[in-house]
Formats: C-alpha cells, structure tokens, sequence
C-alpha cells in the first residue's frame, strides 16, 4: 500500500507551484473564454479544491496547467447554465461555446495575459484600482498582501478590486488589445500604471510584505516579452532597472537617503545597469522616442562618471517637456539648470510653479537646493525648514535635516 | 453592446456661427456622422434645441409641477445624443472622439440597459 501522507504533500506542493507561476496565464485563457472576471476566478478557485482530490487519487497530472484550465472551463460553464435557469442575464456570455471540454493540449494554450493587462489598465477604470486589479489578477497577489503596501485595510481594496471587476463588465470594456490607432495611449497607460506600482514600492522601505518592485519588474518583463521590440517597454524596463540597481545605495547607514551623485557606486548593482543600458540602446534604435526612453536615459545621465551630465539632462528634459508639459518636469529641468550655473533663472522658473506645486513637497526641497546654492542662506534656512515639515518619509527628513544643519554651522 | 454618447458643452466655448472654426465643426460632425453610418453602427442622433426651450416637470405629492428651464442649471449643457451599436467600450470611444464638441466640451459615454431576455 502507498502511504498516503506524502502523496497528500506532494499534491498540495505542485499544486501551489502551478498557481504561483501560471495564476496569471490560467485567469487570462478563462476570462477570454468564459467574458467575466469574476466567474473566470470563482471557476478556478473551484478547479483548485477538486485538484487537489484528483490528484491525491490519480496522482498529479502531466500538466497540471492543462488541467486546471479544462476542468475550470467546465465549472465555469456548468456556473453559466444554472444561472442561465435561475438569473436571466446571460447575454454576455452568449458568444461561450457552451460545450464541455474534453481534453487540452497545453502546447496549444494561447498566452492572454497581454489582453489581461491591458483590461487590469484601461484608462477607464480609477488608477488606484488598475494597480489594485493587475496586482491581483496578473501577479496574483492577495487582497492582504495588496492592502500591506497601500496602508489600507484588506476589505478597502477587496472592495475596490469586486468593484473594478464590475465596471469592466458593465463598461464593456473589452478583453482585446487596443487597435493601432490606440496603441500609443493605451500603453502608456499600462506603463505608467506599472511604473505606479514600481513607485509605491521603491517608497516602501522596511516592510515585510511582498515586493511590490519586484512585481512591476515583473509585469514590464513580461509585457516586453509578450510584446517585443516595442521601444516605449524597453525604456520604461530600462528606467525600473536604473532605477532598482540603486535601491541599496539609496540610504546611508544613518538611514538619510543620498542623492545619486553622492551614491557609492561600488553599492550599485552592475548587472541590472548593464541590462537598462543595452534595453535602452536597444529601444533607441528604433528611432521612436517615447516619454519612458527619455526618463530612462535621463537616470542613465544621472548616473554618469565622475559627475551627472547636466548638460544632456537639460537637452533631455527639453525633449520630455514635449511629450509631458507638465510642472513636475518644469521642476526638475529648473534644477538641473542650477546645476548648470544657471541658478537665478532656475529660482525663477521654480518661483512660477508654486500655485502649481503647493501640495508637492519636492517643490520645497528644489528650491532650498536653489537657495543654498545662491548664498541665500537666510531663506534656504526657511525653504528647508518648510521641506521636513512636508517630508513624508524618515529618509528624506533626515538628509533634508542634514543639509540643514551644514546650513546652520556655515555661518 | 448599445451605448449612448451625451453631448455637453458650454455654449460660451462654442464655434460662433459664421466663422472659419463654425464651418470646420460642421463638416467634422457631418464626417463622424458619415462614419457612424458606413461602419453599421449608428442607431440613433439628434441634436437638442437649446437649454431655454426646455421646460422640466416634478410630481409633488400628486401635484404636477412645471418649471421653466433645465433640471439644472451648470456650465456645459446636454446638446445632443448618439445612439451606438458597438462590441466594446473602446469602441465607442473611437466614435465619441469623431465627434467636434470633444474638443471644447465632454462627451459622456454609458452603455444603455439590456431588457433582452435570456438566450
């Protein structure tokens, strides 16, 4: 007689294995086939509890993924026949093939997940919600882990996804990829939405839930690889790498963070600047700039040696003005003039964004650098002063702090 | 899916009536309509007379009421609708961005409810 015991674990063990690594895939085929989010997910939690007997019993199959996907599809069309009895609408569902399925090649599983994303990121759904529904859809992430992050509690964002799901359906909006003529928009939309999640979690700094980094790292590897050879992903997957091969360097071991000039570069991890280099060499071969190519190699000459190339950064930032007009980006081109020796002008461009900028904290901190680097000590005292009040993180209230007190002893 | 695309606009904000921009808002619906029409989409549109020929109605405890004017008074008025039959909301985008008034106004975009019984 076989021992059970084992069997048992070893069934749960290949089982989480299938989920952890083609949730995404699995959800995407269904919710193709079945129309509907929320069905799609219901069927394949079902799947999971039957597998879980199955293959105790039969031992596990050849591919589970294939399993998992035809009996799914089986739950959930038996789910679309009864509430087509009990319910009424089954208009959307209509165009299912309402019939069994009997076996599944997976060679023959098409991969939907970029038809996924691109539902989880439609700009009309709220843009905390897109995070929130591509987290939990694409990356599989529970509402918990979610809700860690976001400082949330775990129903707030259950709420938010259940209601997400429900505007996709009532919105119509499609589980297609947007024709050429949307392309562009839509996936910027996409980008930024991963290039959100990558924020949130670069912010994040001690904490014990998942990585949300590492998520956004990848979704946007796997958009290039489900998409190739699109410049706009290559360079928003160039700008996360610059940006994450700093992650250790970014905070000293008082625990102020350091600006990138100041950064040990022995602290940077080589591997992942090589890998944002050749993706942004790559993407700009292909002679169509994008807002995502021009932040990236504005992190790139940021990170130059022995200094930033202020200059190219200021050409750069002239080209991102063009894409992205905005004040934030005006903010940042007029520092990188002061670095230029152009300080009076960059303190007046600063000046003129204040109505524009009074929520940003960034905004304060630009224009004490200004000062200071004017001998305006008296008001860059005030300016700093002004900055830690709105800091919202230790890191920065304790370099903010720093520059500061230099300010204070200097004279 | 049928969708209902509403048109809003601030009278204000308007191409006045003889200029060069009147004329091109002219033929860019007369275009958006052409291609709601060659696509098998358009189901229905009108344009509605202005906000000052309306006249709004309330039942008060059994009591018709009758007012003067629009049920409310904001900055961009209802100016019009299209009726669409389209497979997506994108798609319904597609049209609603054909449409002039998107450059100086809003066009609202909402799916209209299915009474159609079950298949």
């Amino acid at each position: 007689m076989e021992n059970t015991t084992p069997q048992t674990i070893a069934v749960g063990k290949a089982l989480d294995e299938v989920i952890r690594n083609d949730r995404g895939r699995l959800l995407a085929g269904l919710i193709s086939r079945l129309g509907d989010f929320q069905l799609a997910e219901d069927a394949l939690q079902e799947a999971s509890i039957s597998a879980l007997g199955h293959w105790g019993r039969t031992g596990i199959p050849n591919s589970p993924m294939a399993w998992l996907m035809r009996v799914a599809l089986n739950k959930g069309i038996d789910r679309i026949r009864a509430s087509s009895r009990e319910d009424i609408k089954a208009e959307n569902l209509s165009h299912v093939a309402m019939k069994y399925v009997e076996d599944i090649d997976p060679e023959e599983i098409p991969d939907e997940r970029l038809r996924l994303i691109f539902a989880c990121c439609h700009p009309a759904l709220e843009e905390k919600s897109r995070i929130a529904l591509t987290l939990r859809t694409v990356c599989g992430l529970t509402t918990r882990e979610i809700a860690a992050v976001f400082i949330d509690v775990d129903s707030t964002i259950g709420q938010r996804i259940s209601r997400a799901k429900t505007k996709i359906k009532s919105k119509g909006i499609g589980f297609s990829i947007p024709e050429p003529e949307h392309w562009d928009t839509r996936l910027d939309t996409v980008l930024s939405t991963i290039y959100l999640i990558y924020t949130t979690g670069y912010v994040e700094q001690e904490s014990e839930s998942r990585d949300f980094c590492e998520e956004a790292l990848f979704l946007v590897q796997l958009l290039n690889e489900l998409n190739p050879g699109d410049p706009e992903i290559e360079g928003a997957f160039a700008l996360m790498l610059f940006t994450q091969c700093r992650k250790v360097a970014r905070v000293d071991s008082d625990g102020a963070s350091v600006p990138v000039a100041e950064q040990n570069r022995q602290l940077w991890n080589h591997l992942q600047k090589e890998q944002a280099n050749k993706l942004l060499q790559n993407a700009l071969k292909r002679n169509s700039p994008g807002p995502f190519q021009i932040k990236a190699a504005l992190a790139d000459c940021h990170m130059a040696q022995p200094t930033p190339d202020w200059k190219q950064m200021s050409f750069l930032y002239h080209s991102l003005w063009k894409f992205e007009p905005t004040p934030v980006v005006a903010l940042n081109w007029a520092v990188v003039l002061s670095e230029l020796g152009e300080e009076q002008l960059a303190l007046d461009k600063i000046e003129t964004l204040k109505g524009e900028l009074a929520e940003f904290q960034p905004w304060y901190a630009a224009r004490a650098h200004v000062l200071t680097r004017l001998g305006r000590c008296e008001e860059a005292r005030a300016a700093y002063a002004e900055a830690i009040e709105r800091s919202q993180s230790l890191a920065n209230t304790k370099f903010l702090s720093t520059k500061l007190r230099q300010l204070e002893s200097a004279d | 899916m049928k969708y209902m695309l509403l048109i809003y606009n601030n009278p204000s904000e308007e191409p006045k009536y003889g200029t060069p921009e009147f004329d091109s808002m002219m033929s860019d619906f007369f275009a958006a309509n052409e291609k709601m029409k060659e696509d098998g989409v358009l189901v229905d549109g009108e344009g509605l007379q202005g906000i000052e020929t309306a006249t709004s109605l309330r039942v008060k405890s059994g009591k018709v009421e009758t007012m003067d004017g629009p049920f409310a008074e904001t900055r961009e008025h209802l100016g019009g609708y299209y009726v669409l039959e389209v497979p997506d909301l994108d798609a319904a985008l597609k049209y609603a961005a054909l449409i002039p008034s998107a450059k100086f106004g809003t066009i609202e975009v909402r799916p209209l409810m299915d009474y159609s019984p079950a298949a």
